[in-house]
């Protein structure tokens, strides 16, 4: 292009610019709570859209084998996605091995899977829970890129500034003097993930109409919805 | 040192002292505070002898929910009530303003303030600043004219007619008044409609929730109904959440003693003994 082109207000303007974002936020929040010989994970049932509501009664938590799940949430696209690989990856591991895949196993993948996309990541905040080889419940938590930490309960999602700082207390008995952690017992951990869901709606705007809470004990998987209001 | 001539300095409006320095640390890459917004439903419509307004109750804070039971229907005359969408702090201080401004009118004139002077002041006051109050209105009420309803953008341009929305859940609220809305309603019809309307906000957007206020204008003066309708019930938590005393750690404690230099006591007469001086 010659100089004079160049020089023209109409070539020379500023290279403009469009953009466009890959990733959405759908909203949703998990909660996994692991006891001796059970794991309770739990989601609220609401998928949203900026400000709109697109779903009401649509869970985030997802079973990978008998005694696996996983809870995922963020952009919703990238939860069915991810999902959608995990699974085909799992069958052909059963059909190699012909045994499904134990939890740890299928904990490190899902570290694995994430880390593939490093440079365009997953855009979902994960849990795997599930029950080990001695059938005791785990949780293990995820960064988008697969950083994985084992622990005893989390939250993930939408809500994690309302919900950890009561599980960190209620189940850590963390920031207080002369406490110690209780047993977690069924009942214990359905009674805080059912208030943490409650009082998440009270005050998050894209938590609420429902929650679904799962437990997974060595007899398979129990269900239970809970309302939550749909403000 | 501090000169007269600053002492005598008057000043008025908005001050931007700070500008330059905010714009100084925005630029050093400091995020600077957000407002707390009224992501809203508010509606108006007109019936047979008046007004109906409401509104929902919720304020937020990003995804945060600021305020759960909030106040967005504003006393402007005794004939005229204001509904408010936007920045939280500019509907309250345009509105405050606004009605003694119009109290102010109404004692120069010594007549009714008109809706229409409501809505051409707010609308001048929001043109001047160019959209950077954010206050989105609907604005309505009843004077010798009959009922009057405006919608108020926060650059200034504002609307008239039989109904009105504005705010985020403006969308889901309007789908019910073009559905059901026909002239001549009567109150009840008008109070259902408007209740749908707030309830299809508080439902169907994130950012409307609560509870649904009302206010009803007519020749004879307003009611400010708060709540009209608790639209959404509170959880039930199963457990209790109390603490044990002594679960505060206390990290250090230092005692200081309150040396009493002097002592006086007075005796003051009691209200039997003597009534107020007020000479």
């Amino acid at each position: 292009m010659s100089a004079e082109m160049l020089a023209m207000s109409e070539y020379g303007r500023d290279p403009r610019k469009h953009h466009f974002s890959p990733y959405a936020d759908n909203g949703g929040t998990t909660i996994a709570i692991a006891g001796d010989d059970f794991v309770m994970v739990g989601s609220d049932t609401r998928l949203t859209n900026y400000s709109g509501i697109l779903s009401r009664n649509q869970t985030k938590v997802f079973p990978l084998t008998e005694k696996t799940m996983i809870a995922s949430t963020g952009c919703w696209a990238d939860v069915l996605s991810l999902y959608k690989d995990l699974q085909a990856k799992l069958t052909l591991y059963s059909q190699e091995h012909h045994d499904e895949m134990s939890t740890p196993a299928i904990a490190q993948l899902v570290s694995t899977v994430l880390y593939w996309r490093r440079f365009f990541p997953y855009y979902v905040s994960n849990m795997v829970i599930g029950l080990d080889e001695d059938g005791s419940g785990v949780v293990y938590h995820y960064d988008p890129v697969g950083h994985m930490e084992k622990l005893r309960f989390s939250s993930a999602g939408a809500s994690v500034a309302q919900i950890q700082p009561l599980l960190d207390n209620q189940l850590g008995a963390l920031n207080m003097k002369d406490a110690v952690p209780p047993k977690v017992t069924k009942a214990l951990a359905h009674q805080l993930m059912h208030d943490a869901f409650i009082s998440a709606a009270e005050r998050d705007v894209k938590t609420g109409d429902s929650c679904i809470i799962y437990t997974v004990t060595k007899d398979g998987v129990a269900e239970e919805q809970v309302k939550l209001r749909r403000d | 040192m501090t000169k007269d001539e600053d002492i005598d300095e008057v000043h008025t409006g908005f001050q931007f002292d700070n500008l330059a320095r905010n714009n100084m640390l925005v630029s050093r890459g400091i995020q600077m505070p957000t407002a707390v917004k009224t992501g809203t439903t508010i509606v108006g419509v007109v019936y047979k002898e008046g007004v109906v307004l409401g509104a929902d109750t919720r304020a937020t804070s990003g995804d945060l929910i600021a305020d759960k039971n909030c106040d967005k229907i504003h006393y402007m005359q005794p004939n005229i009530y204001c509904c408010g969408a936007g920045t939280a702090a500019d509907l309250e201080m345009t509105t405050q303003l606004m009605s003694s401004q119009l109290e102010l009118h109404r004692l120069n004139t010594g007549r009714q303030v008109l809706v229409r002077t409501a809505n051409r002041m707010l609308s001048q006051m929001l043109f001047r600043y160019q959209g950077h109050v954010g206050a989105a209105l609907v604005l309505g009420g009843v004077d010798k004219y009959g009922p009057a309803l405006y919608s108020i953008h926060p650059h200034g341009s504002s609307d008239y007619g039989p109904y009105q929305v504005m705010g985020s859940g403006s969308l889901a609220a309007m789908s019910v008044f073009e559905t059901r809305w026909k002239p001549d309603l009567e109150l009840e019809e008008a109070k259902l409609m408007v209740r749908d309307a707030i309830a299809a906000g508080i439902f169907n957007d994130l950012f409307s929730g609560s509870n649904v206020d009302m206010c009803v204008i007519t020749r004879d003066g307003a009611t400010h109904v708060r709540p009209y309708e608790v639209a959404n019930i509170k959880g039930k938590r199963l457990g209790k959440y109390n603490y044990k005393r002594g679960s505060t750690a206390v990290l250090s404690s230092n005692v200081k003693k309150i040396e009493i230099v002097s002592e006086t006591v007075k005796k003051t007469p009691s209200s039997t003994d003597e009534s107020m001086d007020t000479a």
